[in-house]
């Protein structure tokens, strides 16, 4: 098992894409099993046994997963009997525990990820590439991960995967290539090294160190929610509560982290407190003007900054250049419009302006937002939400699929933030940025927070049990915390 | 950045001529298998249309086609297929005419009634679609089709005598009650013994700056684009996506409200039962030749305006003057596979630049780095 780790715009991807032939190097070999391969596209590489599961899943949601698998590979087993004895063969094999006959739709994201590890074992793969796998996952769900990986590992599989987190790769790789802007800089072996040291050798530099703080928290408060309550309709047409009796507040100068295995109703309440669901009742007030129904624009208007979960569904058009990304969503202010005319010369200065400070790596600012790597695309947008200097900054998973320089940048800049009064709600699966970032701690668990936490004195195992339902209250004496040590 | 802009204009103008290339061997190959000789045909088409008479012909009906083409460009902005201009703009006309008919009003005030009442029966006919849409989820695909034969099923019951009509006891047709006369559109004389060019031509070519101004220019156009490049992004910036549904909707009825007015205006002055059909569909055509862009979409309506005045010559010199219809559907689908592979080769290209400009940034870096 081979690990690759970089930053955001190091090449990694673009390594991985050649590797899976979708394109080509300019110079050097490819050798597979000790003979030279040109990999002309995806279907040499299949063809010679490289299958790659990629970061944004590739799947049909209205198809099942049979279909979903065999969608392109018919030639191999047929669509029917065959084709699902070949898949509970594999599936059974491997421990991927995937059920044929469900619809993708009704997956969550571990299950979807495991159906795309099928979907290129199903077509013969012996090696694997897995795009930053972990990124979408919670620490349950990536142990599990590890555990299909290690299965597959033993039999005699070779894994390539991509990963930021540091701890992760070493726990589970047997070799690590780190690379920094485009070429390798050093291959090590983990245990020989740190992850200090692997941080160290991804920027090229001395790590800032992340903890020191003091608090900034007044007592003005600036986003209060009262008993939230919304309700959603579920797959079986049965009306539930995604969100019931949520109570918080966040005053001046504070960052409320929200802990949480995903699906627990972070995402229903960020979308209520952006005006994009409106709760069944409830009252959401913003520095005290009450805004439980107000639209999204006006809250947007009012001050609330957002750093969305998923950047290219909710804060980016992919299609079009990063001026006019700079200008969503902030639309009616000013330097992007002036009365109901868009300025789109100030909006392009401003960008530039954006580019340079954010330290965003582009070529210019008439390039779609496709083309930048995830991590720009991220800076880009924190850059957006921070320049239009927000009240309260709601950041969800605001450094997911982030390099460690940018995270660490976006973190100050969060800091700094907060040091001059900004509020923020911040949700993030990472929980050492959840405890290092956060003046207050709350636990989601099942549309209800169910505990709070002192950042100061918590330790992730703790939070982790709590994330589960196992603890509830106050949590202050680790006496249950089960001593995993990661 | 410079050579960057250059290759851009120079894709955008690949797309168009490749499929302009593509359609016409494609079209030689077709009247080959038919036993014809292809460049004569073309010859005539040509030497035809290059005709004086030709090209007032060709700008008139040009007129129509890129209101048309708007209309539909409009919904295709924000990723919405109103297939219903169609019946939009002949409803509209049909009820405009009668309008028309009705009143006795100085033209300055007349004519701009008119007008309104087009495109408010326009904007009315599919907000219907876009209210459907919004609040029961039909597909406005489906719903502007069906309006389609709504609209075509009213205007035969409405168009008889004693209702809306009134028969010429002369040629037993019936139609609206005609304008009169002060309520025609001024008309752009040619000289000699041509027939004039309409003076809706005019309104036509401001409909196409106000497209591009609201679009490009405004807040609710920059909402609009947002819709149509993602709708999640777009309503988690703040825009109520179900009203855009709803206010595009309008909008584009109002602008096929527009589509029948040269003809009434400037041509028949009053809505018979031969009223010219189905422009709504070559509006479509026109949009997607001219890539929703107010310049292009004129280009593709001359283009469309050539296309016809080209068959009905050819009919005369003894080719089939279906084979125009062919050719029709051969460029529009050759368009939008050309325009797609274009587009995928542009954003490659986009990709590789940001790459190589990235890698010889951290080139200069490291020298520097080197350097110290």
């Amino acid at each position: 098992m081979h690990a690759l780790v970089g930053e955001n715009g190091a090449g990694k991807s673009t390594l991985m894409k050649i590797l899976y032939g979708m394109l080509r190097p300019d110079e050097g070999t490819i050798a597979i099993e000790g003979h030279p391969a040109a990999l002309h596209s995806p279907g040499d590489a299949i063809a010679r046994g490289v299958g790659m599961v990629h970061q944004h899943f590739m799947l049909a949601d209205y198809l099942t997963v049979l279909e979903n698998i065999v969608l392109g590979a018919e030639k191999l087993h047929g669509i029917g009997a065959k084709a699902r004895a070949r898949v509970r063969e594999i599936s059974d094999a491997y421990g991927l525990r995937v059920r044929p006959d469900v619809l993708v739709e009704d997956l969550g994201v571990a299950d979807r990820q495991r159906v795309e590890i099928l979907k290129v074992l199903y077509r013969g793969a012996r090696i694997l590439i897995l795009d930053e796998p972990t990124a979408v996952l919670v620490p349950q769900e990536v142990e599990a991960l590890f555990d299909n990986l290690r299965d597959l590992k033993a039999e005699g599989l070779t894994v390539i995967f991509i990963s930021h987190k540091l701890g992760e790769v070493l726990s589970v790789a047997d070799d690590i290539t780190v690379i920094r802007r485009g070429t390798t800089v050093a291959s090590v072996v983990p245990a020989e090294t740190t992850a200090r040291h692997l941080a160290e050798l991804m920027v090229g530099s001395e790590l800032p160190s992340p903890q020191t703080r003091e608090s900034t928290v007044t007592d003005i408060e600036m986003l209060r929610v009262r008993s939230l309550r919304l309700t959603a309709t579920d797959v079986d047409g049965v009306d539930r509560a995604v969100l019931d009796g949520i109570d918080l507040t966040i005053h001046k100068g504070e960052i409320l982290g929200i802990a949480g295995v995903e699906g627990n109703g972070q995402a229903e309440l960020v979308e209520a407190i952006m005006g994009m669901r409106d709760p069944d009742s409830g009252q959401l007030t913003l520095g005290g003007q009450d805004i439980s129904h107000a639209p999204t624009r006006a809250r947007r208007e009012s001050g609330i900054g957002y750093i969305p979960e998923d950047r290219h569904r909710h804060a980016l058009l992919l299609d079009a250049p990063l001026w006019e990304n700079r200008i969503l969503g902030h639309v009616t202010e000013p330097p992007n419009s002036r009365g109901h005319f868009l300025d789109p010369g100030a909006a392009r200065r401003d960008t530039e302006r954006i580019v340079t400070e954010y330290d965003v790596r582009t070529p210019g600012i008439e390039v779609t937002a496709a083309s930048l790597s995830g991590g720009n695309q991220q800076k880009l947008i924190v850059g957006r939400e921070m320049s239009h200097l927000p009240r309260l900054l709601i950041a969800a998973h605001p450094t997911r699929g982030v390099d460690v320089g940018a995270q660490a940048q976006i973190w100050d800049q969060i800091r700094t933030a907060r040091s001059e009064g900004l509020a923020v709600l911040l949700i993030s699966a990472d929980l050492d940025e959840l405890i290092g970032l956060s003046d207050t701690l709350r636990v989601m668990y099942r549309g209800r927070l169910v505990a709070d936490a002192d950042p100061a004195t918590i330790t992730p195992q703790e939070l982790g049990s709590a994330m589960t339902g196992a603890a509830t209250g106050h949590l202050e004496h680790p006496t249950d915390a089960p001593g995993e040590g990661r | 950045m410079k050579k960057f802009d250059k290759e851009r204009v120079l894709l955008a103008i690949a797309a168009p001529v490749l499929a302009l290339i593509a359609a016409f061997a494609l079209t030689a190959l077709v009247l080959l298998a038919t036993g014809k000789e292809p460049f004569s045909a073309f010859g005539v088409m040509f030497e035809y249309g290059a005709k004086s008479d030709s090209q007032v012909y060709i700008l008139n009906k040009a007129t129509t086609y890129y209101l048309a083409g708007l209309a539909v460009a409009i919904g295709f902005r924000m990723n919405l297929f109103n297939i219903g201009v169609d019946g939009q703009y002949r409803l509209s006309a049909f009820f405009a005419a009668a309008a028309g008919g009705a009143m006795d009003l100085p033209g300055l005030v007349q004519i701009p009634l008119i007008i309104l009442v087009a495109m408010l029966v326009g904007a009315m006919w599919a907000s219907i679609a876009g209210l459907l849409k919004v609040y029961r989820g039909v597909s406005e695909v489906i719903s502007t089709i069906m309006l389609n034969s709504l609209a075509t099923a009213f205007i035969s019951y409405l168009l008889v005598d004693g209702k809306l009509g009134v028969l010429d006891p002369d040629t037993n047709i019936v139609s609206t009650e005609p304008l009169p006369a002060s309520s025609h559109f001024f008309t752009i004389p040619t000289g000699g013994d041509l027939d004039p060019v309409w003076g809706f031509i005019v309104v036509a070519v401001l409909a196409g700056l106000a497209f591009w101004f609201v679009l490009g220019r405004t807040r609710f156009g920059f909402d609009l684009r947002s819709v149509g490049r993602s709708e999640p992004a777009a309503q988690a910036s703040g825009v109520n996506v179900k009203r855009m549904v709803v206010t595009s909707m309008v909008l584009s009825g109002a602008m096929a409200g527009l589509v029948g007015m040269p003809t009434v205006l400037n041509d028949t002055h009053q809505f018979t039962a031969d009223f010219p059909l189905g422009v709504g569909f070559t509006g479509i055509a026109v949009a997607l030749l001219g890539r929703n862009n107010p310049v292009g979409i004129a280009l593709g309506a001359l283009l469309w305006g050539f296309l016809e005045r080209g068959a009905n010559r050819l009919e005369f010199e003894g080719y089939d003057k279906e084979i125009v219809g062919v050719m029709q559907g051969v460029i529009v689908l050759c368009v939008v596979i050309a325009y797609e592979l274009v587009r995928r080769y542009g954003t490659k290209r986009q990709q590789q630049r940001v790459g190589a400009e990235l890698a010889a940034q951290t080139v200069n870096l490291t020298k520097r780095e080197v350097a110290k």
